[in-house]
């Protein structure tokens, strides 16, 4: 290779080799953290890439968690929903490391299929939207299981997978920038509130 | 044919523990002129490579919650600067029936400054006078103006922000320019006004200007995961490498203390300590000894440091040492904000902490119980993480459009409210040496025995109703998980869990009920120091960090001054 890339580590030592003369404290000059900042993201960062291969789901298990992701956080005119924002990668990898989230959700999504086979003879997936509404509706909401306890272990997988999808969009790229959260730089001050509207 | 024995190295001083404490007596020892070894259980700290500022949750496959999301919803996610954690894997600790303790212990150089919120408040005079004042626990040795002379040293050196106030509770100090506040703290203040509630900027050892070769803070408000920079206070980034700089300062990572050996002439000669890489026993040989190990580790090691001379412990002929252990009283509740929904998106980082807090404001009249609390706020529009809208997909239900709507108009409009009183010391509340259970160091474990007492339950319960008013007066849904009874009445929390642990060899002016001295110099042996909080009498409310330095620092100049008249 013709050139060499410049390490983070090289950087470092150079910035901290310029702080250590003036300083016996091992710091960076403020002036120049902000690359340091950026060169260690950028080496940090995890690379994703091609098509994700579930770790845990089944590939038709997985296709009903993408959808039922999407149904949970869907595209608007303002974003993408949760499966552009890779929250079925994120809870697909978790579940594979732990057995309680393998009960809840792999066990869940068993559940939902088995409720639609008795309901329409078929599994969620090869329902039709409006069977998949009905369903979801049925499971989506505390009050339908204390009217129908035979729905409670689904309104309990339900109300995981709705918090782990949450997690997935709000700490994505485009869910943060959907909810307009604009911190994570650097300031030379903090400029304080804009006006506060009354109560 | 006579044998050679080679005499080994003799340090002028052995420091064991990296910390607050640590850290300190090896800045001011070695500059002054001693040969100091230190010892920390933990592997070196390198920011370069375990500090993840800046770094996005979608940066991190597992978004900050680590494998199996076992980090949703503790203390410490991917992101926080690598500090310690409440269980050690083969470092047990047990609690005996009926308590309930937790032990936040760190294995790493800096120890626990490196994700310590900064909070860096004075004691006030009266904290120092406490039995004197209400008869209940202690006094201490010494008094503020004894004191003050090193806070101004420390907050000199580390850099807090803040302002002064005049408020009795709450001592001034050498204050940076605090930063301005956000909108949740405006709002607040604004309801306190409204209720002659003290809400004035928060005293935090982070850096609004440049100080002492640092830089001055850029707001990205991650100081929990610790800073390139060092704008924010650590002993890793901030006491240690002055340290190392006299050439004076040697560093052994990884080394377990188990004990410190006594001479014949019951001065203390070594610590046996296990080098935990080579899973082998080593000894360090000094003059003198500063523990810093943290308040109940120090008191572990003094405890299993038995001899002939000390049968229950070294430098506890008083029995006192593990007593009087106390936590600061925590109690916790929140808010939803209607108008903060109505905020454009805006930068609200600021610094890693609160910009404004409420010091102890109800010091002079008469309240349910003794001592007081101040109150800790946060919240607002924060870089959103795994397990923040847990709480506004259970009270939406349902799914869809209306769902991803909800949480974003209410991101950002809840503020937590946490309360940290003093607890004043109980016969019930203490930790001994477990007689079952030993780490796989073969060192045995502490055993920690647990009550809280009817003051701090009265206090929470004030933590609460004020919650509450604070909320309700600038216009906001009081939200509180706090029930009269049950385990944590008032939410209260358990013992340990705002790790402000204490007491456990206190100073006092009579060896019959204390260990140390008022410079922190064992009674029973003057070369033994001990240095962190364990030397504390009371626990007043102000988080413990700065007074630990200031102890270590005045402890420090004394053990300088013994050793130039040849006393060590």
């Amino acid at each position: 290779m013709a050139t060499k890339s410049i390490s983070r580590r090289d950087i470092l030592k150079t910035l901290t080799m310029g702080a250590m003369a003036g300083s016996v404290l091992r710091v960076i000059p403020a002036q120049a953290a902000e690359y340091a900042h950026h060169m260690v993201a950028a080496e940090k960062a995890a690379t994703t890439t091609g098509v994700y291969t579930p770790k845990f789901f089944s590939p038709q298990q997985y296709k009903t968690l993408q959808t039922l992701c999407q149904a949970i956080i869907p595209v608007d005119t303002d974003s993408g929903g949760a499966k552009e924002a890779g929250a079925p990668e994120f809870i697909d990898l978790l579940t594979s490391e732990n057995p309680k989230y393998q009960l809840k959700l792999g066990g869940g999504l068993m559940w939902l299929d088995a409720q639609c086979t008795d309901r329409y003879g078929k599994a969620y997936l090869d329902c039709s939207p409006a069977q998949q509404k009905e369903i979801l509706d049925l499971i989506a909401y505390c009050k339908n299981a204390e009217k129908d306890p035979g729905l409670s272990q689904g309104v309990e997988f339900f109300a995981f997978l709705r918090e782990m999808t949450a997690d997935g969009f709000f700490t994505s790229e485009i869910g943060i920038k959907y909810l307009g959260y604009v911190g994570n730089t650097y300031l030379l001050t903090f400029p304080g509130c804009p006006s506060v509207p009354e109560a | 044919m006579a044998q050679v024995v080679r005499s080994p190295k003799v340090y002028d001083v052995c420091i064991i523990g990296s910390g607050a404490a640590g850290g300190t007596a090896a800045k001011v020892l070695t500059e002054g002129g001693l040969n100091v070894v230190m010892l920390e259980a933990g592997p070196p700290l390198n920011p370069e490579k375990d500090f993840k500022e800046h770094m996005w949750p979608y940066q991190l496959p597992h978004r900050g919650v680590g494998v199996g999301g076992e980090h949703r919803h503790e203390l410490n996610d991917e992101f926080i600067a690598p500090n310690g954690a409440w269980e050690i894997e083969g470092e047990p600790y047990t609690a005996a029936a009926g308590s309930q303790f937790r032990w936040f212990r760190s294995r790493i150089v800096g120890g626990r400054t490196n994700h310590w919120g900064r909070i860096a408040l004075r004691f006030a005079p009266v904290d120092f006078r406490s039995r004197s004042t209400d008869g209940m626990g202690d006094d201490w040795p010494i008094t503020y103006e004894e004191v003050s002379p090193y806070y101004d040293k420390v907050e000199s050196y580390i850099g807090v922000f803040g302002s002064k106030e005049n408020i009795p509770s709450a001592p001034d100090g050498i204050f940076l320019p605090p930063p301005p506040p956000r909108c949740t703290e405006t709002i607040i203040k604004k309801a306190c006004d409204k209720l002659n509630i003290p809400c004035v900027p928060s005293r935090l050892a982070i850096l609004t200007r440049p100080l002492n070769g640092r830089a001055a803070c850029h707001y990205c408000a991650q100081c929990g995961r610790g800073c390139l920079t060092a704008s924010n206070f650590s002993s890793s980034q901030v006491m240690i490498p002055p340290a190392q700089a006299t050439g004076r300062f040697t560093l052994i990572t990884g080394a377990m203390a188990r004990e410190i050996v006594v001479g014949k002439d019951g001065k203390a000669e070594a610590v046996a300590y296990i080098d935990k890489a080579m899973r082998s026993e080593k000894r360090v040989h000094a003059r003198a000894f500063m523990v810093a190990a943290s308040a109940c580790e120090s008191a572990r090691l003094l405890l299993n440091s038995r001899s002939t001379l000390f049968p229950d412990g070294l430098a506890n002929s008083s029995g006192a040492v593990g007593r009087y252990l106390t936590d600061s009283v925590g109690s916790s509740a929140g808010g939803y904000f209607p108008q903060l929904e109505k905020m454009p998106p805006h930068n609200h980082d600021g610094v890693g902490g609160m910009h404004l807090y409420m010091p102890w404001w109800k010091y002079d009249r008469k309240n349910d119980f003794l001592r007081g609390y101040h109150i800790e706020f946060g919240g607002g529009r924060d870089m959103p993480g795994v397990g923040d809208f847990d709480r506004l997909c259970e009270e939406h239900e349902g799914y869809g459009a209306s769902l991803k709507q909800h949480c974003r108009s209410r991101y950002g409009t809840y503020i937590g409210f946490s309360g940290r009183g003093e607890m004043i010391p109980n016969e019930h509340s203490y930790c001994d040496i477990d007689p079952d259970t030993v780490d796989q160091w073969g060192i045995p474990v502490l055993r920690f025995h647990w009550q809280w007492s009817e003051n701090e339950i009265n206090m929470a319960k004030d933590m609460q109703e004020t919650f509450r008013s604070i909320v309700e007066a600038a216009g906001g849904t009081f939200i509180s998980k706090a029930k009269p009874e049950g385990r944590h009445p008032y939410g209260i929390e358990d013992g340990g869990v705002i790790i402000h642990e204490l007491g456990t060899a206190r100073m006092g002016s009579n060896p019959k009920t204390s260990v140390l001295n008022k410079y922190c110099q064992a009674h029973d042996v003057n070369n033994v120091f001990v240095t962190d909080a364990a030397a504390f009498v009371t626990n007043p409310d102000k988080n413990p960090t700065l007074t630990i330095m200031a102890l270590s620092w005045r402890a420090s100049e004394y053990l300088l001054d013994q050793a130039r008249k040849g006393s060590l």
